[in-house]
């Protein structure tokens, strides 16, 4: 399975990333390894220098991420991030994982993204928004998911507090980060 | 002689006098001295809410110094604090702390603004979690404008409360 | 109960012997952060932070603003330490633009980054000395902390919120005089640090109330994911200026300060040494930097990023900042997002805390370099 097939995307939301001739060696050697064990199950978004995006679903994550930890030794979460796409329904969570016990790896970020299903009318907590939280395999992300969960209200199952973090106490309006929430003036 | 002075018809003139004098005599030194005592120690609380907190905390600093002003930021109770200096944006989720600690103060107490945000939101007008501006839950004296604004522009501002509270009325 | 709590509500059950105390949000310490506190005696029980007082949704508003405009209100989350912020964003942009940075630029901006660590880490010691109640402490680093605002201003026009760093270099040039000014401060500045040993470091009171106080240990600090002077602080050598080096630092030599014993005193005691590290990064890049050249490749108005996305990290004054932006073929970031050190130490809180005396809650908190705006954007 070569970059070259994935690297062309059909959708617009999709990074759109050229046709790369020379990939980066040890960066290549990294993503060859996901793609060995997985197979199908993942696909590679881009290999750059330094950085590897590697797309999951939301039913292998758990298992990527644990070989992610335990064979190529990234140990801990630099952040989560969410982004809303509201023209494919659906809302993409990216955590960047780094490495401070491996000194080969200290210059990578590898990004792992899976998407979760949108819904129109949120009901944070209680609709199809869920995904499978990774605090049990990195610790670290305890707090972002949680933040995560009140700005985009995708709901992180295994999680053992998904509460309000930045908000009021007393917000009750979309959450804000997507897209349909529009500040006011604009 | 005081009894052919003070008749039915003229009382209330004495009285008016009498107390002409008295006011010009104790009462007018009396508010001097207890405005002057106010306005020569003004205590603010400890409330560094965000961005403005910093050059209110280089206002404190040597080259600056607020202290000589009388204004020593009191870091034990606010229920000895008589100024409150709201520094920076206030949220959505501060308000409700922020007028309870306006609360809680002794009167007379004062309102300082400091900062673009604290006035009318600044910066942040149109986010989702900002209040456009503190008129809305305190009264407030005196307005700093500036995005931060210079410690010598705080200072001025102080001053100007000073002259404020010269003229007040004490209560 | 059989009635529905209003929103924000929740119900505890109360338990004689345990206490719940709110270190509020205004509290004599810096900055609006609750910490929610269960006491048994004086040992605290557990501690749940409440941070979000100063959430001005800085995200959501960088994706109405265009990648210019997005500059004056990007760099307010932390403003004495601005440069700092925008760094990684700049050097985010310039890679999805596809611009390359002049020389003479590069060492400024490593210049400003340094200064910029100056005023943030002595106006956290200044307030640390306060918070301990070493008022001298206070007083000592403000007026110190003055001269690099002095320098600051004479290179941006700004006391702080320079927003010097702009996607294609800086704004506009260093003055003619600037490098020997520069230089006389910054040996004066090192003279004033170095007397801080006597009167803080060696001071046997701070190092009894801060000596084996919040142990962060080695494999924890790692867990954890926790970045910056608490990471050093606890053994794990690591700072992105040596592992990731941006602009011209890997021309310069940069030595990371390591301590082993990871409790506060050594994270008080790692941003006094990075500070010394720091006047002599300034005094290299001052030698090596290029005497002339432009600084700034103009862009064209409204400038649009293509179907990317781009990850750059910067060392600033709390660890690791991290701004991730995607861009979809418009003006507009569709999405930016800040990973700042504050935010990522914030779960150490919880963890330190427990087990801790009540007296120790300042030593500890304020120690983990949380500056309470920048956790909240």
């Amino acid at each position: 399975m070569s970059d070259s097939d994935t690297s062309i995307q059909e959708t617009e939301t999709k990074p759109v990333v050229e046709n790369q001739q020379e990939l980066p060696k040890f960066e290549k050697d990294h993503s060859d390894k996901i793609t060995a064990k997985f197979g199908s199950k993942t696909e590679i978004a881009f290999v750059k220098p330094d950085r590897i995006r590697v797309n999951v679903k939301k039913e292998d994550i758990l298992d990527v991420a644990s070989f992610i930890r335990d064979e190529l030794n990234y140990d801990h979460a630099e952040s989560v991030t969410g982004v809303d796409f509201p023209a494919d329904k659906e809302i993409e969570v990216v955590y960047h994982l780094g490495s401070y016990t491996d000194p080969q790896l200290s210059r990578q970020v590898l990004s792992l993204a899976t998407r979760a299903p949108r819904e129109d009318n949120p009901n944070p907590g209680n609709d199809s928004t869920k995904l499978p939280s990774l605090r049990d395999i990195f610790y670290s992300v305890e707090f972002h998911e949680r933040e995560c969960f009140e700005m985009l209200g995708v709901f992180f199952e295994g999680h053992p507090d998904n509460r309000r973090l930045l908000l009021p106490e007393d917000w009750a309006d979309l959450p804000p980060l997507r897209k349909d929430f529009a500040i006011k003036g604009r | 002689m005081l009894k052919d002075l003070i008749t039915p018809q003229t009382a209330n003139a004495f009285v008016g006098k009498l107390g002409d004098i008295l006011v010009k005599a104790i009462h007018q030194p009396l508010e001097y001295a207890i405005n002057w005592g106010r306005l020569w120690s003004l205590w603010p609380v400890h409330i560094e809410t965000a961005c403005c907190s910093v050059e209110f905390g280089a206002a404190s600093s040597p080259r600056y110094d607020v202290e000589r002003f009388g204004i020593i930021e009191a870091f034990g109770s606010l229920r000895q604090c008589d100024l409150v200096v709201v520094q920076g944006t206030i949220t959505r989720k501060m308000a409700p702390r922020l007028r309870l600690v306006y609360d809680q103060m002794p009167e007379p107490k004062y309102v300082i603004a400091m900062g673009a945000c604290a006035i009318t939101g600044g910066l942040y007008f149109d986010s989702y979690n900002v209040l456009p501006g503190i008129d809305g839950v305190l009264p407030v004296d005196v307005y700093v404008p500036g995005c931060p604004p210079r410690p010598e522009t705080l200072i001025q501002g102080c001053i100007l409360l000073q002259e404020k509270i010269k003229r007040m009325k004490v209560r | 109960m059989t009635a529905r709590l209003p929103p924000g509500l929740q119900l505890e059950k109360v338990d004689d012997r345990i206490m719940t105390l709110n270190v509020g949000p205004q509290h004599p310490g810096s900055g609006h952060m609750r910490l929610i506190i269960k006491v048994d005696g004086d040992y605290i029980v557990s501690c749940d932070p409440d941070p979000g007082y100063v959430h001005r949704g800085e995200e959501k508003m960088a994706e109405y603003r265009n990648y210019i405009t997005n500059i004056p209100h990007l760099e307010r989350p932390v403003i004495h330490d601005s440069c700092n912020i925008l760094y990684p964003y700049c050097l985010g942009v310039e890679e999805l633009l596809g611009i390359e940075v002049p020389e003479r630029a590069k060492y400024v901006r490593v210049i400003a980054s340094e200064l910029n660590r100056f005023t943030y880490t002595l106006y956290w010691l200044g307030i640390y000395g306060i918070f301990l109640g070493h008022s001298t402490m206070f007083m000592w680093p403000m007026g110190d902390r003055e001269f690099a605002i002095d320098l600051l201003e004479k290179l941006t026009g700004a006391r702080v919120t320079h927003s010097y760093f702009v996607p294609g270099g800086i704004r506009n040039d260093a003055p003619a005089n600037f490098e020997d000014v520069c230089l006389r401060q910054i040996n004066y500045l090192e003279k004033r640090l170095k007397t801080y040993a006597d009167i803080f470091y060696d001071n046997p009171i701070l190092i009894a109330r801060t000596e084996k106080t919040g142990v962060l240990s080695r494999e924890d600090a790692i867990r954890l994911g926790t970045t910056g002077t608490v990471l050093r602080a606890s053994g794990v050598d690591y700072d992105v200026r040596t592992k990731e080096p941006y602009d011209v630092y890997d021309e310069l030599d940069v030595h990371t300060n390591v301590l082993k014993n990871g409790d506060s005193y050594d994270r008080s005691k790692t941003p006094w040494l990075d500070m010394l590290e720091s006047c002599n990064i300034i005094r290299q890049a001052l030698e090596k930097m290029p005497k002339s050249g432009s600084v700034r490749v103009k862009l064209k108005p409204n400038p649009k990023g293509g179907n990317d996305e781009v990850y750059k990290r910067v060392e600033s004054g709390r660890g690791s900042l991290g701004v991730y932006i995607v861009s979809r073929s418009k003006p507009e970031p569709y999405r930016v997002k800040l990973s700042v050190g504050s935010f990522r130490n914030l779960i150490c809180m919880p963890y330190l805390l427990k087990g801790e005396k009540l007296g120790n809650m300042p030593a500890v908190y304020w120690s983990l370099n949380y500056w309470p705006v920048e956790a909240d954007r």
